[in-house]
């Protein structure tokens, strides 16, 4: 599979002009990453930990101050790419109400396609096919503010891939919403992924949704300090702890009866497979019993 | 409590004055306001009213409303018409104490002047009643649209006025949850002179305020992610086309107006 984003040496400053002299907060240090077309990414790290800045260095918002991003071999840097960049990395902000720009759930789906200048029966026609993915179609003559907090998110994702977007990437799509919300903009996000081989970077606080990504990348202080599968990462419990981040609570079960003696693969991140491993102690202890 | 504000209040449904281009329907209520002022004498006046019913009925809009958008100008009638009656001292004496004298001119134009201020309000009235927010905004951006070749920010001025009626909702449910925030704190709005009222009301402009640059922030982030670069090159979803309704309110008004003209010529 070939390289979709693609950051090398990435150095990334904030510099706050109001105070005298100016001062310089780096807040990325030498980020290298790749992320493969169709790959489903999670990215932790606690607040200020640098991974909102990176996420908006993929889509030209934020342009790299050494180093050079790539958006499918296109460099962020170069003005004339601004406008394939965006529209090829979709990017979902943590408020929906915040990035709904029209007072009709369609009218909004469809102004990144005006934006484009696509024709009025083409921006019909992928507006109600992007309402249909997010199933929101039966909402489009809706108030957006009338919505549920899921409903809102799921029509911004529906305006993202309106665009028909290669990457979407989500800056905690799911911190303010309740946990049906969560769920709903979760399942949409995976299917996504799975169905239309959306490359998917999701930026999130929760452990669960990080659980079930492909990859999991953790950043620390502007660095890259894990990337490796879900399993890998998590059953590192005490590092993640040490960097101020939380792990699936069935890791944390596994994890803390590893410590206690028992005989468990700490690489558990998923409920069943933690019922099954508990399942099977249980088992071995009966048959201890037994004997 | 202050969710159901409505701005502009809109009655979705399929008449004809629906389905007409909101464009049309906007020159038309400009003519129906000139037609208005045109009429010099009750016989023109009658041609406005006899329009006026005329459009109501064909929007379907049921006629109580035409009550309920006078309401709020009530106070602005009677006043004019005091106003009239009081100091329209020309024609035949009918009544008179000390310095106030009624007289028939008076009582004439004060009923011609709340007959046409009447008719100017529901009249207009349908034209929010049966066009949304939205469809109107994007009337004005396109009848203005020749003024963009004199540098006026058509296209600006007109996604301003969309993002401002998208977020009257978002800030009213924001005020009462900051109003809610300062109460529970102990904040007295309801009480003491107006003074002590307004300067209660700082507590939650200002943090109303703040949060309103915030989201001004972000949305403006949000926009330029969707690849919004201002007007240029830009398409819309919803075209406007004028149809066979159009032709034919213009045709009717067109007719009104000629009659309005015709009766000022002859009376």
């Amino acid at each position: 599979m070939n390289v979709f984003l693609k950051a090398k040496n990435l150095n990334f400053s904030y510099i706050n002009e109001m105070e005298e002299p100016p001062v310089k907060t780096e807040v990325l240090k030498g980020i290298n990453l790749e992320i493969k077309k169709g790959e489903f990414v999670a990215v932790l790290g606690h607040n200020g930990s640098g991974k909102s800045t990176l996420a908006k260095c993929f889509n030209a918002i934020n342009i790299p101050e050494s180093g050079e991003v790539t958006v499918d071999g296109m460099d962020t840097k170069d003005e004339n790419n601004l406008l394939p960049i965006r529209q090829q990395v979709g990017m979902v902000f943590q408020n929906p109400d915040n990035q709904i720009v029209a007072t009709i759930v369609e009218e909004d789906v469809a102004f990144a396609l005006e934006n484009m200048g696509v024709e009025p029966a083409m921006i019909r026609k992928r507006v109600d096919e992007a309402l249909k993915t997010v199933d929101m179609y039966e909402y489009r003559r809706h108030a957006p503010h009338k919505l549920s907090g899921g409903q809102k998110q799921r029509v911004a994702i529906a305006g993202i891939i309106a665009m028909r977007p290669d990457c979407i990437l989500l800056d905690e799509p799911t911190a303010m919403l309740d946990p049906k919300g969560r769920a709903e903009v979760l399942k949409t996000i995976k299917m996504l992924n799975r169905e239309n081989g959306i490359t998917i970077v999701l930026i999130t606080h929760y452990m669960e949704e990080a659980a079930q990504a492909d990859r999991v990348v953790v950043i620390d202080d502007g660095e890259i300090v894990m990337d490796n599968t879900p399993k890998k990462v998590f059953s590192q419990v005490e590092t993640l702890k040490n960097l101020g981040l939380d792990v699936p609570q069935v890791t944390e079960l596994a994890y803390g009866l590893k410590k206690a003696g028992y005989d468990i693969s700490t690489e558990i991140i998923s409920e069943e497979e933690c019922a099954a491993a508990v399942a099977r102690l249980l088992e071995a202890r009966l048959l201890e019993a037994r004997s | 409590m202050l969710k159901d504000i409505t701005i502009g209040q809109y009655f979705p449904g399929n008449s004809p004055v629906h389905r007409m281009d909101p464009r049309v329907k906007l020159v038309l209520t400009m003519a129906f306001i000139v037609m208005l002022f045109m009429s010099s004498s009750f016989y023109g006046l009658l041609v406005g009213i006899v329009y006026t019913f005329m459009a109501f009925a064909a929007s379907r809009i049921p006629f109580k409303m035409m009550f309920k958008s006078l309401k709020p100008i009530i106070p602005i009638i009677i006043f004019t018409a005091i106003l009239n009656i009081l100091f329209v001292r020309t024609g035949d004496v009918l009544w008179q104490l000390g310095f106030i004298r009624i007289t028939q001119q008076g009582i004439h134009t004060a009923v011609f002047m709340v007959v046409r201020i009447v008719c100017l309000i529901v009249g207009t009235s349908l034209l929010t009643y049966t066009s949304s927010p939205i469809e109107l905004t994007d009337a004005i951006e396109r009848l203005l649209s020749p003024l963009k070749k004199l540098k006026v920010p058509v296209h600006e001025l007109a996604m301003m006025m969309t993002i401002a009626l998208r977020f009257i909702p978002t800030l009213i449910e924001e005020t009462d949850k900051i109003m809610s925030a300062q109460k529970a704190r102990g904040a007295d709005m309801e009480t003491g002179s107006i003074i002590k009222r307004a300067r209660a009301l700082i507590p939650i402009l200002i943090p109303l305020f703040v949060s309103s640059f915030r989201r001004a922030e972000e949305l403006a982030l949000a926009m330029e992610c969707r690849c919004y670069h201002g007007g240029e090159g830009r398409t819309r979803m919803k075209q406007m086309k004028t149809s066979a309704v159009d032709y034919v309110s213009i045709v009717i008004t067109a007719a009104f107006i000629g009659a309005v003209v015709v009766i000022n010529i002859l009376v």
